[in-house]
């Protein structure tokens, strides 16, 4: 194929931020082919504790989702982001982010409507929403959760807790939340063997138990 | 057709589409009713995967070769490029672009798609590249064809591609569609005009004589701009409601004309 592209001087005047559309009932062969899906966030010598996300998208029938997409974005089991934009100031250690850990995941569901990810529980991070914060307050360990389906002309957006973290009383962001909603961003243990924890996390699109979803 | 929108949107309303848009019937019971909770950006949507996820993907923008077959797919064969930009207009570089299609048939290689349209064995529908440093992106592809649906009775897709871009950040994911000017398809079709309408052009990529190959194929230059950590909606809450209502209600009258024409 030809290298030939236009020059950057016949760049037309910026359009615009590009709305988004939906991901459609037909994006299986492209974003979850065998090297582009991401249920396995860790490889052996990933530092933290191992645990397994695992859970459901149901709709405002209660049905689950088939054909909905998770993408989930965390940082490592230090608190450290692997991203230029984590640059370890504040308080934390100058320890650079694991390198046998990107924090990316991103799944399909299987026939039963499930997701999962094998990962690490990430460490606390910094809030800093505002330049130059030198509160030094911190979130509580959390994992970014996006969500795609047919039916979603924009990707919805949420996070997951550890219910059995007791930093979530003094989170930032879930301080946001009201109170009697921030249930629905507690991934609960279910089950643990010798290697790891499982924590279940079922996103409600709608309906009784919605799933609180962010504007940001 | 009566239309009824919701007034729940992520991000800049007089951009992107609302999650309840009924006369797109699968978002009726797949839109969240519940006000979504405004959360500044911290350091964990001010990161994501972007960086580190397109350097380590492997290119694969030629889609009329890449089945594997040895043949090449059926069908006019179209350049697609353009820049990925921020909000201030600087090229986002290296990032992926994730892109599918249906075949120049309109038919897509998937187990849902089981309309009579041909199915290509040279052709796949799928393809990625990553922008170069200056934000430019380039795939070969075929122009795809407009393909029915089960939305309502005679419904057909205008034809477009699909557009997944990780950005630089976990705020500049971006899901959306290419779609090709001068369709009678974009009137009809929920998906696009769930768009608020000034936005919509945004989505029809343009002709460009200068990027057709001669004896080879036709060029299209698409410019995509990602939200970035500059511009977010977030603003206190009581300001933020009384501007949504007037917005929404502007969105509503917009709507309502259109349905009469």
């Amino acid at each position: 194929m030809s290298a030939t592209t236009p020059t950057a001087t016949t760049a037309p005047i910026t359009p615009g931020i590009a709305p988004s559309q939906t991901v459609g009932p037909f994006f299986l062969n492209c974003l979850l082919r065998e090297d582009a899906r991401r249920n396995v966030l860790v490889q052996p010598v990933t530092a933290g504790q191992r645990i397994r996300i695992e859970g459901r998208v149901l709709d405002g029938d209660g049905e689950p989702v088939l054909d909905a997409l998770i993408e989930i974005w965390q940082a490592d089991a230090a608190g450290r982001y692997h991203h230029p934009a984590d640059t370890s100031a504040g308080t934390r250690a100058a320890t650079p982010p694991d390198p046998a850990f990107i924090g990316f995941g991103r799944s399909g569901m299987d026939e039963n409507g499930a997701y999962w990810f094998d990962t690490i529980r990430p460490g606390a991070v910094p809030f800093d929403a505002a330049p130059a914060d030198q509160s030094g307050r911190m979130q509580a360990p959390h994992i970014c959760v996006m969500v795609f389906a047919r039916g979603l002309l924009n990707s919805l957006a949420t996070r997951l807790y550890f219910a059995d973290d007791p930093a979530n009383d003094a989170d930032p962001v879930l301080a946001l939340v009201p109170a009697a909603r921030r249930e629905t961003l507690l991934a609960r243990r279910v089950s643990s063997d010798g290697s790891g924890a499982v924590y279940r996390f079922d996103i409600i699109l709608q309906g009784a138990g919605e799933t609180v979803f962010f504007n940001f | 057709m009566i239309t009824t929108i919701g007034a729940i949107v992520r991000g800049d309303r007089e951009v992107f589409p609302p999650y309840l848009y009924d006369a797109y019937r699968s978002t009726i019971k797949r839109s969240p009713r519940l006000p979504l909770v405004d959360v500044p950006l911290t350091l964990s949507e001010r990161t994501g995967p972007g960086p580190a996820i397109s350097a380590i993907t492997p290119e694969d923008a030629d889609l009329t070769r890449n089945a594997g077959t040895g043949g090449e797919a059926i069908g006019q064969r179209i350049i697609v490029t353009g820049r990925v930009l921020d909000e201030r207009g600087a090229p986002v570089p290296h990032t992926l672009l994730e892109i599918w299609q249906a075949n120049a048939a309109g038919r897509y290689v998937h187990r849902a798609d089981q309309w009579p349209g041909p199915l290509d064995p040279n052709f796949l529908g799928i393809g990625r590249c990553l922008s170069d440093a200056d934000g430019f992106y380039r795939f070969l592809s075929i122009r795809p064809g407009a393909y029915p649906w089960k939305n309502h009775p005679n419904a057909w897709r205008p034809a477009h591609i699909h557009f997944s871009l990780l950005g630089p950040s976990w705020v500049s994911r971006l899901v959306t569609q290419l779609y090709f000017p001068d369709d009678p398809l974009h009137a009809l079709d929920p998906i696009f005009n769930a768009v608020p309408a000034p936005a919509r052009p945004r989505l029809i990529a343009r002709y460009d004589h200068s990027v057709t190959e001669p004896e080879w194929a036709l060029g299209w230059r698409w410019d995509i701009v990602l939200r970035g950590p500059d511009a977010t909606p977030f603003e206190a809450p009581q300001s933020s409601q009384t501007s949504q209502t007037s917005q929404v209600s502007q969105a509503a009258a917009t709507t309502a004309k259109e349905g009469a024409q």
